[in-house]
């Protein structure tokens, strides 16, 4: 009996979770109406869009590995929102993760991949954690807003990641050759993650991001810290009234959503890109937020709507390729369906509300 | 570094932090009263993109700036009105509704201008208006009585703004909506109405942000011409301690920071110029970690507001 | 009521997993018909499409750009180069064009060239010296396409590749030449630097101007400044008014994000000069000469190269030797005569070997 009633509860909590998914249509037909400005046959457009995301095997795979640093920056959201925390630092916290995991990789180019590896994704996660640390114990400390300081920790990243990669990170042979690109030299082939599918570009990370979606729904929900974190984002002040340090596990669900969104760096320069390079992180910091919040701010949630994300991602571009409009089309459309995804939630909450008086 | 210390260089500073502070100015009072109120807004920047692209493009084809400048404050009211359905009436989660509407403003001001300008160009802006016998005081006038309209009125705003927020009823309502809906609901504040009100005006200052830049600061229009500024407005805000003239310093501080860098590349002075360019962002979190009181913030702000609950 | 709603949502979903079954096959990869012409020299080519590629299908070019079609910079130069080589080879029908831009983020751009080679575009222009190691890794899997990059001068031949062209502008020519230009029409002898980002094409316009700058006038002061950003268009504003306050009036710069600076320098009656593409339009009365990058001879020794069957493993620089370099003046501003001579000279001796721009003339 129980165990159908939780089963019923699961049902009805997915199919909560999924409501908000309907309001896309809306947020495409508005877009349709774009399209039609620019003399493009909607239907050919969005066509595209979802035969670029899920439509071929390297269509698949591209969203794939774009969902794996949205889905890695959407769980460290997740522990920091459930902390009671906004976390818009993911874009530099993702950047000094990279710049760490590729000056781990390059200095050490002779170690062996089980010792080299493990090493660089720890240095990412650190790099992300201090990034993320330091906003969280300027706010403990010192109780400096988050928003403030993690807007200004993205802009100083962008900075470091600009000075290392045109100085101690450059690659010696655009210094050689004189073309001075800013990026660095190519990771040694020990740290290269696994091709999952040969001639496309999925790789293991993917999987890492998987077991950290679960490892983060077990650390929440089933640990002690877990539950504290929850109980400051939930209610502070009852927190605090239950005697749970509630400024310490603030500070602690930020550096932990830094260190996954480092981790996420350490998986792109890893996975994808094999060194370090300009606009490594193309918003992820941003659209990991969406990410996660489309998962409900749940880890397993954010799953799906990661890969939900990143097709949308990878069709729009796709879509710019098929019926040639401009980038900015797809933004607004990508725009427009964040808005209206969000404000569909209120259809959820109340169907939840009604349960909640009904049962 | 001697030649830092100059007169010129001095009063260079401090006019060029007037005006770099202009569109903060504008857009962090409007977001003061949005979070004072209890809403973030985080996509102030997607409505600054869209007041800058049509107080540009109105002000070009109508050959009227205030037109221009009309354009852009009734866009941005309406980018706040948007919000404000999002967030207070459909209750949607404030951070995300932002991060979207930040999108979407990007998005369709980049697109408007691909579609009607196909290019940048460049207007004759608000020309800079000297003030009498002030603006003739040498240094001094030059760096802070000769500067347009838009300038001059992102600081008298900030009076005005403070006396709005701390003495007049609507301000007490204002704030109350922030600190405790509830409360301020039994006692007969209508919050929704509260809350679409700030959040609206802060659309049409941010609208009018935008403006400053493309009319009368840069004169032009490219597509993502803030590059981030909306952010950079909105963590202010959090400086400012939900007050004009809190914003008013950390516009300020940020801004002349940021003219200062500048000096020091002009001036060859010997240091990467990331770091220079770094300067103003981590000064900012200094200044507000060790040497500005810092207040506590409207407690229910990002908190949506149900009727009857508590 | 609940199951209406369950139902339309298990529609939906039936319908999304429908739509991504019934994917296409992957598109065979397009064969062009090659003829046998001829490449001439680098430097001057001219392209007759002999009658058996008219009947073929159209040549076919992608480009994949950091910025956009729009930029008044790098982007915009090679976009409007392959338009005006479309023209010139008779419009779409001949030569069709498909472009991505906005691809700052090097992975997204990889798949764009990935997705357009496997679409069996004849060339595939990587438009960003971002871009090359992702070619690298890209261009062997597709041996029938053609790709180039820039700005750079390596084809990958080391590794074996043969169907990469590289191309790569002079940049710091023109810089000296503007900066000869800048220095002679200065009234204070103060000019002032808008850079980007301290590094690559951008870095060797800006050291070119100052060489030219100097030599030209010895006594001349050069202010550099860095925005940090490709893009950060108000930044560069600022910088340019900084410029100001401290005395310059004569301004450039590179990258995007110079709009502002122009727009600045407008206002405070400095001149401006361009580079990377023809900035007049954007204030007729402030840009007094731009370097303009003309790709056209590039673009069509590629197209010819393909045709007579060379793949890639060539490489351009834009020069002014090979007039890929162009210094545009702007026929609304009077540039006095001596002036005019002056960069004459520069650009004969840059020709000839005689100056060498990023040091000053060769003793």
């Amino acid at each position: 009996m129980q165990e159908k009633h939780n089963a019923k509860e699961l049902l009805n909590k997915t199919f909560d979770a999924l409501l908000p998914l309907l309001a896309v249509p809306l947020a495409l037909i508005i877009g349709a109406l774009l399209l039609l400005i620019f003399k493009v046959n909607p239907l050919t457009a969005y066509w595209s869009l979802l035969q670029g995301a899920f439509g071929s095997v390297s269509g698949l795979t591209q969203t794939i590995v774009k969902a794996t640093p949205l889905l890695l920056v959407g769980l460290g959201v997740c522990i920091a929102f459930r902390g009671g925390i906004i976390n818009i630092g993911g874009e530099g916290q993702l950047i000094v993760g990279a710049l760490a995991a590729t000056a781990i990789a390059v200095g050490f180019p002779n170690l062996p991949r089980m010792i080299i590896l493990p090493l660089t994704f720890l240095g990412a996660i650190l790099a992300g954690g201090v990034w993320g640390g330091i906003p969280g114990i300027l706010k403990s400390r010192l109780g400096v807003n988050e928003i403030l300081s993690t807007v200004m920790m993205n802009a100083i990243a962008l900075q470091l990641s600009n000075y290392l990669l045109r100085g101690p990170l450059i690659d010696p042979a655009e210094i050689e050759r004189g073309t001075q690109i800013a990026q660095s030299a190519l990771l040694p082939k020990a740290v290269w993650l696994t091709k999952l599918v040969p001639q496309t570009l999925l790789h293991s990370g993917a999987i890492i991001a998987l077991v950290m979606a679960v490892l983060v729904y077990i650390f929440l929900w089933r640990t002690s810290i877990g539950y504290r974190i929850r109980a400051v984002g939930l209610n502070p002040d009852a927190a605090k009234y239950a005697g749970i340090p509630v400024q310490f596990y603030q500070a602690l669900s930020l550096m932990l959503g830094g260190a996954f969104a480092g981790l996420a760096g350490a998986v792109e320069v890893t996975g994808v890109s094999h060194r370090m390079l300009e606009g490594l992180s193309a918003g992820y910091g941003f659209s990991g937020i969406v990410a996660a919040l489309f998962g409900k701010l749940h880890p397993l949630g954010s799953i799906p709507a990661s890969i939900l994300f990143g097709g949308f991602l990878v069709g729009g571009r796709s879509m710019q390729r098929a019926v040639q409009v401009p980038s900015a089309l797809i933004d607004t459309i990508l725009g427009l369906t964040v808005l209206f995804v969000v404000s569909a939630d209120i259809w959820s909450s109340y169907r939840a509300r009604r349960r909640l008086s009904n049962g | 570094m001697a030649e830092l210390f100059t007169l010129p260089v001095l009063f260079g500073i401090i006019y060029s932090g007037i005006r770099l502070a202009t569109p903060y100015l504008y857009a962090s009072i409007g977001e003061s009263f949005s979070q004072a109120s209890g809403v973030l807004n985080l996509g102030v920047d997607g409505i600054m993109l869209m007041g800058a692209y049509t107080g540009f493009y109105v002000g070009m084809t109508s050959g009227s700036l205030w037109l221009g400048l009309l354009a852009a404050a009734i866009t941005g009211l309406l980018m706040g009105l948007l919000m404000a359905v999002i967030s207070v009436t459909l209750k949607a989660e404030q951070g995300i509704s932002g991060i979207g509407l930040q999108l979407f403003g990007l998005g369709l001001s980049t697109l408007l201008f691909k579609l009607t300008m196909g290019g940048a160009i460049s207007i004759s802006g608000f020309p800079p208006v000297r003030i009498p016998l002030l603006g003739n005081i040498p240094y001094i006038g030059e760096a802070f009585f000769n500067h347009n309209l838009l300038v001059y009125f992102a600081y008298l705003l900030v009076p005005i703004a403070n006396f709005v927020l701390n003495k007049t009823t609507l301000g007490l309502k204002i704030r109350a909506a922030g600190q405790n809906p509830q409360a301020a609901d039994t006692l007969g504040v209508n919050i929704t109405l509260i809350r679409y009100l700030t959040v609206s005006m802060g659309g049409l200052m941010a609208g009018i942000a935008g403006a400053s830049l493309s009319i009368a600061l840069i004169n032009l229009f490219q597509e993502n011409i803030t590059s981030g500024m909306g952010f950079i407005a909105v963590a202010l805000v959090y400086f400012g301690g939900w007050k004009p003239t809190g914003v008013l310093l950390g516009s300020l501080l940020f801004s002349f920071v940021n003219a200062f860098q500048l000096w020091i590349q002009v001036k060859g002075i010997n240091i990467p110029s990331d770091f220079a360019v770094m300067m103003p962002y981590v000064l900012t979190i200094f200044a507000l970690a060790f040497a500005v009181k810092r207040v506590s913030a409207p407690a229910a702000l990002t908190k949506i507001f149900e009727r009857g609950e508590n | 009521m609940k199951k209406g709603s369950m139902l339309v949502s298990l529609l939906v979903i039936v319908f999304t997993l429908l739509l991504s079954a019934c994917g296409s096959t992957p598109e065979q990869p397009v064969e062009i018909e090659v003829t046998r012409i001829v490449a001439g020299t680098p430097e001057v080519i001219m392209i007759t499409p002999t009658p058996e590629v008219v009947e073929a299908k159209p040549f076919r070019v992608a480009i994949v750009m950091p910025s956009s079609i729009t930029d008044a910079a790098f982007s915009q130069s090679m976009y409007e180069g392959l338009l005006a080589v479309q023209e010139e080879m008779g419009g779409p029908e001949k030569m069709e064009i498909a472009y991505s831009e906005g691809m700052f983020n090097v992975p997204d751009a990889a798949s764009a060239v990935r997705d357009y080679a496997s679409q069996g575009f004849d060339l595939v222009i990587a438009h960003g010296s971002q871009y090359g190691s992702s070619l690298q890794q890209i261009a062997p899997e597709f041996p029938e396409t053609s790709f180039a990059w820039g700005t750079s001068l390596d084809t990958f031949q080391a590794d074996g590749i043969t169907n990469v062209f590289a191309y790569q502008a002079e940049a710091q020519e023109g810089g000296y030449a503007l900066g000869v230009l800048a220095a002679f029409m200065s009234k204070s002898g103060i000019m002032g630097v808008c850079g980007p980002v301290e590094a690559g094409d951008a870095k060797l316009y800006v050291d070119g101007f100052v060489t030219g700058a100097t030599v030209q006038n010895p006594n001349a002061t050069v202010q550099k400044t860095y925005t940090g950003s490709f893009s950060d268009v108000a930044l560069m504003a600022s910088a340019a008014e900084t410029h100001i306050q401290a005395g310059a009036d004569m301004l450039t710069g590179s990258s995007q994000s110079v709009v502002g600076a122009i727009g600045i320098a407008k206002d405070n009656g400095a001149y401006w000069f361009g580079t990377q593409w023809d900035q007049t339009a954007l204030a007729p009365e402030t840009v007094v000469a731009s370097q303009v990058y003309d790709w056209t001879g590039v673009i069509k020794d590629m197209i010819a190269s393909r045709q007579a069957g060379v793949l890639g493993n060539k490489s351009y620089t834009l020069t002014f030797k090979n007039g890929g370099l162009v210094i545009q003046y702007n026929p609304g501003i009077d540039v006095p005569a001596d002036a005019k001579a002056a960069v004459d000279a520069a650009i004969a001796g840059i020709m000839d070997g005689t100056i060498d721009p990023l040091k000053g003339p060769v003793q």
